[in-house]
């Protein structure tokens, strides 16, 4: 018997099937009954009838991962077991039938045009219901005339049922959500919905063979109160936090989720979001808005990033304060995976634009540490005045992770330095003045006296176009020169950190997303494998923190880069940066995140054998 | 360098007197920047308020010579930088600047779009129909089968109709100037800023170096024996709306300054081609935050928001 230990999944088509709605209800009432739950999807780029599926997984303790394994798969359709039909030009994929643990159970629908025989499986149980019968039992139970065009939404709420029922757990948690998942429009069948959900409940206790299953949910009602959320909404709340006044985007998956629920709070909040007609436009509109004296930020995938390029050299080289940049990779190269996962995206983020010039690039490990990152990247873009890449991707903004808080209250607010009229005396006023710190003073437009001009042509201290060797090189050491600054001055918490024990066997190297994966397999390689790991994270990737790397390295028995790409690139800067070049490597690039499982197999691997590079893959 | 508010504001007082333009003798953005200055001096605004926002090209130096705050950015993109400019502080008094390749070129797409949004600024674009700082290539306003001395063969594209272009944009304050017309270029400008909207001036300015069809004797019309330059309002054109609720009256003076927008050879007509006082930007945004009616987001957005509420709606 598991208590509260969760790996479930449903799936179905995209928007007929109301997958999301479904399993995003079924996440939020396990996380209001006081358990930690780590939730991500899986979806086409396609709007309607392309396969989705939706993992949601519980604990006890937190949890920032999902498994290769399900304990309960839910299926809208066939295609959630099987997979599409090879009589198609290709197989699209395989299903997930092949996922249920033993003794697991599948609930699905009767009715569908399912093959019990090529479930081929005799170590898992069928929770066969007739979904649209029970809809209709339902709706009619309450006296009104069933009518599938209008009531067949409701299927979804079958399987959901199902699950309490086989979990024994206390479904009044998912009754109680019904009106709130609901749009305004269909709050007439908020008790529609609650009779299909218990009127399915009791069904599958009929239709499960077994005295019980063999995970229960227990709700845990001392810890209720924590939020679920996604790192696309995680960032949002970020940047209003922070000040954060102008915000600019052009629609793009995964990224734009985040400025459409920016787009939400325009009425409450000083933010003006502005949809612009491309990539270029929001960049440079972002850095004017830096310039006139106001927080500004961009939010883009891959594609939007490229086209940005241009911008971001020209914010860096007229020393603009900012703008935040945040780069939610997707699986590229150029249209690529565009609702998938990749970390492809690392050494494009480095150089992204023609010429030298500094920039800060810092990728968060999750939803929380997206929203904290995103509020110290404007108090950088003030301080340095220059522009700072917030890399994050799409399995943090998609993912659902159950937090206490964001931890936002207490970061500190820097607006960098301020020019004031009292600081020149009769001189004019220098907006690029060489600097013992390089940092100048900055001048807000419409400040009385402050007048300047500055360019993306090389300029002088004054901002004057000036192509004069001796000034150029001045310029161009003063620019760099903050990004000196930058890494004495950040302080160590935002730039890596060493999660376990500070001597292990093994040292996982990673950045950004697959910290969860990772944080989630240290305790089952201990537990399981006898192998003790810890994990280094690196924060900062510019400037990046070589000193520590390479003392952590030196120190590192065993060291594995974990990345979600094929290059290793992590693996080439550290290379790059140390000169310290880690053999071992764990990669993945067809398109999905890391599970907790994936680190663990690949960790054991690399421990039993030399194998240099790993790929992983569990299709 | 520090104007008190109350000190009498003249075109001098725009000049930067330690930078020297160096454009070429001749050139017609000298006409431009003398314009843009005594225009400014005229709108009463001291120059800490004032913002211009150039491309890049010739006519994006124009920046660097005008006393103000001033953004010398990227080629096509002075309208998104502009954008954000006034958006972050809505008191200032944003100029964009950009030549004709600038403008209807490599920034087209922001010309248009820029169009559908009626921000309240005004952008002057510098057309003199090549691009000179690149030695000559034909511009996107240079008419197909024309060829200058620096072009190898004629152009074979067509070229882009500019008012044309700003109609269908929703521009609503649309215009031509004559870089050589002092008088009226200022009393253009001065319209263009004062217009609640976003407003487009189509200048015509020779380029002495590269450009040798359209040159000063060209636009005197020595060739055809009068000034082809003319003014739109000596002939009686009205290209105001003068009631914006009539959506005719609106469709009818469109058509016009369309049609008008085609006429070139002998005749090049300047002047206010089309105006309609429509909704800001701005207007719309304070239609969601009302603050923002007589605030910039510079005043209202500061750090530290309370996003407890925020918070708690994912609990």
């Amino acid at each position: 018997m598991k208590n509260n230990a969760l790996s479930w999944m449903i799936g179905g088509p995209a928007l007929t099937g109301g997958v999301n709605r479904s399993a995003e209800l079924f996440a939020k009432a396990c996380s209001r009954a006081g358990l930690y739950v780590f939730s991500n999807i899986e979806y086409h780029s396609n709007i309607m009838g392309r396969h989705i599926s939706y993992r949601v997984r519980t604990s006890d303790t937190p949890v920032h991962s999902h498994l290769e394994h399900v304990d309960l798969l839910l299926a809208l359709d066939a295609e959630t077991l099987f997979g599409t039909p090879e009589y198609q030009d290709y197989q699209r994929h395989g299903g997930h039938l092949h996922r249920v643990a033993p003794d697991g159970v599948v609930i699905l629908d009767a009715k569908a045009k399912v093959d019990h025989s090529a479930i081929e499986r005799d170590d898992i149980h069928v929770v066969a219901l007739a979904y649209d019968d029970l809809v209709r039992e339902s709706v009619e139970e309450l006296g009104i005339t069933y009518n599938a065009r209008r009531h067949s939404v409701m299927r979804n709420m079958v399987p959901i049922g199902a699950s309490c029922a086989l979990l024994d757990f206390d479904i009044s948690h998912v009754l109680s959500l019904v009106a709130e998942v609901l749009p305004a429009h269909r709050q007439d069948m908020v008790e529609m919905n609650r009779h299909v959900l218990l009127h399915a409940a009791e069904q599958a206790r009929r239709a499960y063979a077994k005295e019980e299953f063999h995970v229960t949910l227990r709700p845990r009602p001392e810890r209720n109160g924590h939020m679920l959320i996604k790192g696309v909404d995680a960032v949002g709340i970020a940047k209003i936090h922070a000040g954060c006044a102008f915000q600019t985007y052009y629609p793009i998956a995964p990224a734009s989720d985040e400025s459409v629920m920016l787009e939400g709070h325009q009425t409450s909040y000083p933010i003006v979001v502005l949809q612009a007609e491309d990539e270029v436009a929001s960049m440079n509109m972002a850095v004017g808005a830096a310039h006139a004296g106001v927080r500004a930020a961009t939010s883009t995938a891959g594609p939007g990033f490229s086209l940005m390029a241009e911008g971001l050299g020209f914010a860096s080289i007229t020393e603009a304060p900012g703008p935040v940049v945040i780069l939610w990779q997707r699986g590229g190269p150029s249209t690529g995976l565009p609702t998938r996962q990749s970390q492809q995206d690392l050494r494009f983020a480095l150089q992204p634009a023609h010429g030298e010039f500094p920039h800060i690039v810092v990728a968060a490990g999750d939803a929380r540490e997206a929203a904290r990152i995103t509020h110290m990247a404007f108090n950088w873009g003030d301080r340095y005045q220059m522009p700072v890449v917030v890399m994050a991707d799409k399995f943090i903004a998609n993912s659902l992770v159950t937090l206490d808080d964001l931890g936002l209250d207490d970061l500190p607010i820097d607006r960098g330095e301020y020019w004031t009229l009292e600081m020149n005396g009769s001189e004019p006023y220098r907006r690029h003045r060489l600097t013992e710190s390089g940092i100048s003073p900055r001048a807000v437009f419409g400040t009385p006296g402050g007048q300047y001009v500055t360019t993306s042509d090389e300029h002088t201290e004054r901002g004057r176009i000036d192509e004069q060797v001796e000034n150029r090189m001045a310029q161009m050491e003063k620019r760099m020169q903050k990004l000196e600054l930058a890494a004495e001055e950040i302080p160590a918490e935002w730039q890596y950190e060493l999660v376990g024990p500070d001597d292990a066997d093994v040292t996982i190297v990673g950045w950004g997303s697959t910290r969860g994966p990772i944080v989630d397999a240290l305790p089952v390689l201990e537990a399981e494998h006898g192998i003790s790991a810890n994990f280094l994270q690196i924060r900062l990737l510019r400037p990046f923190p070589a000193a520590v790397v390479r003392e952590t390295l030196a120190r590192a028995r065993r060291a594995i880069v974990v990345e979600d790409n094929y290059m290793g690139q992590l693996g080439l800067l550290i290379a790059e940066q140390t000169g310290i070049k880690l053999e071992r490597m764990a990669l993945k690039y067809d398109g999905r995140p890391f599970s907790q499982d994936e680190v663990v197999e690949a960790v054991c691997e690399h421990n039993e054998a030399d194998i240099g590079r790993l790929v992983l893959s569990h299709p | 360098m520090v104007v008190a508010d109350t000190e009498r504001l003249t075109a001098k007082t725009f000049g930067v007197e330690d930078s020297h333009p160096d454009w070429c003798g001749g050139c017609g953005d000298f006409g431009i920047l003398s314009a843009v200055k005594q225009a400014l001096a005229q709108l009463g605004r001291p120059p800490h308020e004032v913002a211009v926002i150039s491309g890049i090209g010739c006519a994006g130096k124009i920046a660097h010579y005008i006393n103000a705050y001033g953004l010398h950015t990227l080629h096509g993109r002075a309208l998104n930088v502009a954008t954000g400019v006034k958006l972050a502080n809505q008191n200032l008094e944003v100029l964009v600047a950009g030549g004709d390749g600038d403008g209807y070129g490599i920034g087209a797409g922001y010309l248009v779009n820029s169009g559908r949004r009626n921000l309240n600024i005004a952008y002057l674009i510098h057309n003199n129909g090549v691009y000179g700082l690149t030695k000559g290539q034909a511009a996107p306003t240079m008419r197909r089968g024309q060829k200058t001395k620096a072009m190898a063969e004629p152009a074979i594209q067509e070229s882009v109709n500019p008012i044309g272009l700003a109609i269908a944009s929703g521009y609503t304050f649309i215009a031509r100037g004559y870089a050589m017309a002092q008088r009226d270029l200022v009393s253009l400008i001065v319209q263009a800023v004062q217009h609640r909207g976003t407003a487009l001036i189509d200048i015509l300015q020779p380029c002495p170096i590269y450009n040798d069809l359209m040159t000063i004797d060209f636009f005197r019309g020595r060739d055809v024996g009068h000034n082809r330059i003319y003014r739109l309002t000596d002939e009686g054109f009205d290209g105001r709306v003068h009631d914006p609720s009539n959506q005719d009256e609106i469709v009818a003076k469109q058509q016009a300054a369309i049609a008008k927008s085609f006429e070139w050879g002998d005749r090049i007509p300047t002047g206010v081609l089309y105006q309609l006082d429509a909704p800001t930007y701005e207007d719309e945004l304070a239609g969601r935050l009302p603050d923002l009616a007589s605030n910039s987001l510079l005043d209202l957005a500061t750090p530290g928001q309370d996003i407890s509420r925020l918070q708690d709606a994912y609990r």
